[in-house]
């Protein structure tokens, strides 16, 4: 076995043997209830489809990713154990790969777990079925658009709280950065190729994007070389920071 | 001639503006046992991390089996087996849960990592806490898991950061044997500022101050250099001759003679660290003198190290084993 799927294995297993794993998935299966069924008015709408359901995915996962990804580094700092793992013989990058794939494993788990919303929709009408799963892979591509941005965060600080907090922020950029309300800040000053990319960075625009049902090259583009870039960061930060 | 299995010389470090390591060199020989000592804050931890990988230095050079540690920092870090300060370890996990991962990153499979697991566990003195969190053990099995961790692959190096610090006496006699037992066969360097233990387990001492070596040599030639080194102390039988102060620093090679506060009691101090107890007890039995004791101090290895550690003055004894 690799050293990247011996972290991974030990990362994702240490999920399910602290309350982690269970909380998470309780509190994230119970909000996607909530959402789909009383604030996106499922019923109301009568209709075959998961929208409401991935409607307000990129919000819950504004809060659920960055908690499940600010101890991924910020804890090995504060123990110390980082300086165990990083005199293993593996390169940093094994470590920051076996990390992040353990997290978003662990997040495909709990979006699995959701398939009672499938079953519904599938008991209750005739739903587009390859539209949801487009859906599904959107929003778990999203999540580890989420993800990597919060292991990157974790690496530059012990104390998970502000790691937390700062993925947050950093999140709820590149989720609103198609928006008005962030293209607005930059519209006075910054040409208009730039604005361009800036709304391109949406992480919400390439996820609805998807959930039309198509999987468009760009998207996919979008989401692994978002994954790849802040993955990279997270390896020079590991490098930077693992001895302060 | 092969070279020995750690080499560093010239090795810098700076943060910023502070020098934690200015110029270090040393090495550590297969089948020997160095004691890294120093105050706290010396740069010995720093120079540890240093050898081991984890801290990038910012001069000179370090070799682990004559392999750069810069330039092939996964070899390296193969050959050796590191336990950090405070034996760090993924808390939440079981004794042999963590071990299994060690022995997964080392890349053991099948039987052979269940022999290494056992075979560690055996070593260590782990076998009533294997499936409980490391967490809820004690300062002292902690430390043992930390070993464990470090000797699973049979490194033939080991470096450890303290590796009995904060333990009681019976752990560190316990931590100190199996030291001694693996120290036939590897090259092994341990940092610690309890000076007994130089005694106890290390072949030659390495002592370091500011960032700079201060002394390199044996245990002994370290109690050499101490002002006690050969000083004689004598009890006598009642109470204490009127001329035996007089006569004893009258003698060659005696530079002083100091009074206990027992009243009965003279330490002859030597010149130069020159044996002087046979000339103090021809001297004693000449001239009739009733004793209790003559006892011949070894040298105070508190007093050596406050002197060559406080006022960063090197000492320049060289290489002197």
């Amino acid at each position: 076995m690799s050293a990247t799927a011996a972290i991974f294995r030990r990362e994702l297993g240490n999920y399910f043997t602290t309350p982690v794993a269970y909380v998470f998935i309780v509190i994230f299966l119970a909000l996607n209830g909530v959402f789909t069924f009383y604030v996106g008015g499922w019923y109301e709408r009568e209709q075959a489809d998961l929208q409401t359901f991935f409607d307000y995915q990129p919000l819950l996962y504004l809060f659920l990713i960055p908690a499940l990804s600010m101890r991924l580094w910020a804890e090995e700092r504060k123990s110390g154990s980082i300086e165990l793992l990083m005199t293993l013989p593996i390169s940093t990058w094994q470590a920051v790969a076996g990390k992040f794939l353990a997290a978003w494993t662990f997040t495909g788990i709990a979006l699995m777990l959701t398939f009672p919303i499938w079953l519904t929709v599938n008991y209750l009408g005739n739903p587009d079925n390859p539209v949801i799963l487009v859906g599904y892979i959107g929003s778990y591509l999203m999540a580890g658009a989420y993800l990597a941005v919060g292991s990157c965060v974790s690496a530059f600080t012990r104390n998970q709280v502000i790691a937390f907090v700062i993925a947050v922020v950093i999140c709820f950029v590149f989720m609103l950065s198609g928006t008005p309300m962030v293209l607005d800040l930059f519209q006075a000053w910054l040409p208009q190729p730039l604005i361009n990319t800036i709304s391109g960075m949406s992480i919400t625009t390439h996820f609805n994007s998807m959930l039309k049902g198509v999987i468009d090259l760009r998207d996919l583009v979008f989401f692994f070389s978002f994954i790849g870039c802040w993955l990279l960061a997270n390896i020079i930060a590991v490098e930077m920071k693992k001895s302060d | 001639m092969m070279e020995s299995a750690i080499v560093v010389e010239s090795l810098r470090k700076e943060f910023g503006a502070f020098t934690a390591v200015d110029g270090v060199s040393f090495d550590v020989n297969r089948g020997e046992v160095l004691g890294f000592l120093g105050p706290n804050g010396a740069g010995k931890s720093t120079t540890m991390k240093m050898i081991t990988g984890f801290l990038a230095s910012s001069g000179g050079q370090i070799r682990v089996d004559g392999l750069d540690v810069g330039k092939y920092p996964t070899q390296v870090k193969q050959r050796i087996g590191y336990l950090p300060e405070g034996a760090p370890a993924y808390g939440e996990m079981t004794v042999t849960g963590f071990l299994g991962f060690i022995a997964d990153i080392r890349g053991f499979r099948g039987t052979e990592k269940q022999d290494r697991i056992h075979s560690s566990i055996r070593k260590a003195n782990l076998g009533s806490v294997i499936h409980k969190p490391i967490d809820t053990l004690s300062k002292g099995f902690k430390r043992r898991v930390g070993l464990a961790q470090a000797i699973l692959h049979d490194p033939p190096i080991l470096i450890m950061d303290e590796p009995t610090d904060g333990l009681d006496p019976n752990q560190k006699h316990e931590v100190r044997e199996l030291i001694s037992e693996m120290a036939r066969d590897k090259a092994i360097l341990i940092s610690t500022h309890i000076l007994e233990e130089v005694n106890a387990i290390c072949d030659r001492a390495v002592i370091i101050a500011q960032g700079r070596l201060v002394f390199n040599g044996t245990p002994q030639a370290l109690e050499a250099m101490s002002r006690q080194h050969n000083a004689v102390t004598i009890t006598f039988a009642g109470g204490l001759p009127d001329i035996a102060e007089q006569r004893l620093s009258a003698l060659d090679n005696v530079a002083g003679v100091n009074r206990e506060q027992a009243l009965n009691r003279l330490i002859v101090m030597p010149g130069g660290g020159v044996s002087i107890v046979g000339q103090v007890t021809r001297l004693v039995r000449d001239e009739g003198w009733e004793i209790e004791e003559v006892y011949v101090a070894t040298g105070q290895l508190d007093e050596v190290f406050r002197r060559i550690t406080s006022h960063g003055g090197s000492v320049d004894e060289g290489d002197l084993s």
